[in-house]
């Protein structure tokens, strides 16, 4: 078997001053391949991701083992983890409104990235950075470059954040909800987008998220999170063959176009969905 | 207790000289008594304006905005705001984080000097699933499916005959969604109440409404069937993109 890029065994995280865990003992392996993970507001999916980025300050992070291809995520000092972050792993957020710099022109921005992580002129950095919004299908990459965030769309925006992120062409590349603040005329195509380039590049995705239909779609594996721990994982295309509860439930909640008008089913939460397995 | 609605031509304009933007240009629709219609569009497209606009929260519009008949703009407050009420989208910025449940609850009673208002305020919060004692809670006590409860028993305390719904569920999890759509499902049955309802997700739709309009540029590009979408029965470009991107986006494998 191919070596995995990422091995995460048993992590926990707990916030300072927390009196519990956020994330309970999570514990997978990424080979180069697109795993979803689904779960509700507070389930600790998002921690997860940034734990991996070590993006958690004032978090105690342990774990029995957290590789990241030969590194060893808990014990980089922060100037190696420079290295890492936008390098060789990276983020996609939620809302290119919140997170790209709103005085500075956008393709500075991508063009960052290049400068940052490798020796080169100015003018090498910028081609690369043009050639780049092409390949995330702006249609006029010259004038989109010298815009700034609040005169591009969210959709354009967020292909922005892909092609600032995939810049450096990373190992692994973390998206914590890209397309939720987006109409869903849009969502489509930027997921496209951000699926081909993955694919073509070979690069390992998460993609953390609270849409069961998204990770259906555009992800090769899911884990299911509930209350920090990992309630099961699942191949994307047997999600509808769950097996877990609250998994099934989530999938029951959803109203369907086409779907008939009886109540929508309503998650039953068991308390021993919160215990660890034995 | 239901009530029809009527908007002719209503347009506004925000802004004024060469930087005025004419957000609506003319919208008109009619919604039934008891009818749950929907509003979707791209952000930006002007339906929670439309909203806005019917609530009189936004006053400078033309055009008219009937209620069984009678012009929302010659209603006095206390009767508007029996006749209609909003719920918000995000209801951890639509409730007060300092008033708990019960002065929530308490001050519209006050206003409109309605007795019994212990009896009322336990009856609005057990309609809406919450138990009596979350009457003396803090928001920050509640979770995001619980505050949307409370705002919409603020919503039903005046027991008005149109709420208007804001992208009611957009801010909560698929899970806690069920529980609202069911709960404003319920209260529709059992109280014949007319929903305008503002959503940008056609499975929603599909779920609630009767009809529905679709928005554009802040002008409504065509008014479909709820049975409509899972075949894309719309006319107009704009319609059956929208519907055809959200059922890719259901189907697509």
């Amino acid at each position: 078997m191919e070596k995995p890029i990422l091995e995460v065994d048993n992590l926990r995280i707990r916030y300072g001053g927390a009196s519990v865990e956020a994330v309970r003992g999570v514990s997978f392996t990424l080979g180069r391949e697109r795993l979803g993970i689904v779960g509700e507001s507070g389930s600790g999916k998002s921690t997860v991701g940034r734990a991996l980025l070590r993006l958690l300050p004032g978090a105690t992070i342990t774990a029995d083992k957290l590789r990241f291809g030969d590194l060893d995520l808990l014990t980089l000092s922060e100037r190696e983890m420079l290295k890492v972050r936008g390098r060789r792993m990276s983020m996609i957020l939620q809302d290119p409104k919140f997170s790209l710099n709103p005085i500075r022109r956008v393709g500075d921005q991508v063009a960052e990235t290049y400068l940052r992580h490798f020796k080169c002129s100015k003018a090498e950095a910028r081609d690369k950075a043009l050639a780049m919004l092409e390949a995330v299908k702006i249609r006029d990459p010259k004038r989109v470059y010298e815009q700034y965030p609040h005169e591009i769309s969210g959709g354009m925006g967020q292909r922005v954040m892909i092609a600032m992120m995939l810049l450096a062409d990373p190992d692994l590349v973390i998206a914590d909800e890209p397309t939720s603040a987006l109409d869903v005329t849009v969502r489509l195509q930027v997921l496209n987008i951000l699926d081909g380039l993955v694919r073509d590049r070979g690069i390992g995705l998460i993609m953390i998220s609270h849409d069961l239909n998204l990770v259906r779609n555009f992800c090769d594996r899911v884990l299911i999170m509930y209350a920090g721990r990992v309630v099961e994982t699942l191949a994307a295309q047997d999600l509808d063959r769950a097996e877990h509860p609250y998994t099934r439930g989530l999938l029951a909640a959803q109203p369907r176009i086409g779907g008939g008008r009886a109540p929508l089913a309503v998650l039953d939460r068991q308390p021993e969905w919160l215990e660890e397995k034995a | 207790m239901s009530v029809s609605v009527e908007t002719r031509d209503v347009s506004i304009t925000f802004g004024a000289g060469p930087a005025a933007v004419r957000v609506l240009p003319s919208v008109s629709f009619s919604v039934s008594p008891g009818e749950c219609f929907g509003l979707v569009g791209e952000s930006g497209s002007g339906k929670s304006t439309v909203l806005r606009c019917i609530s009189m929260l936004t006053d400078i519009w033309t055009g008219d905005i009937l209620l069984d008949g009678k012009s929302v703009r010659d209603m006095p407050l206390i009767e508007r705001c029996r006749t209609l009420q909003m719920v918000f989208q995000d209801p951890y910025g639509s409730l007060h984080p300092r008033q708990s449940v019960r002065t929530v609850l308490n001050e519209p009673l006050v206003i409109h000097k309605l007795g019994d208002r212990e009896e009322r305020m336990r009856k609005a919060i057990t309609d809406v699933g919450l138990p009596v004692s979350f009457l003396d809670r803090f928001p920050h006590q509640l979770s995001g499916g619980q505050r949307q409860r409370v705002a919409i028993a603020r919503a039903l305390i005046l027991e008005p005959s149109l709420l208007l719904l804001d992208e009611p569920t957009s801010a909560l999890d698929v899970s806690v969604q069920a529980e609202i759509l069911n709960l404003l499902q319920r209260l529709r049955e059992e109280r014949g109440f007319t929903y305008i309802m503002v959503t940008h997700d056609l499975a929603v739709v599909d779920h609630m409404c009767d009809r529905f309009a679709v928005m554009l540029h802040g002008e409504i590009t065509e008014v479909l069937p709820r049975e409509a979408i899972p075949a894309n029965g719309a006319t107009h470009p704009y319609a059956r993109e929208l519907i055809g991107a959200s059922l890719d986006y259901e189907r697509a494998h």
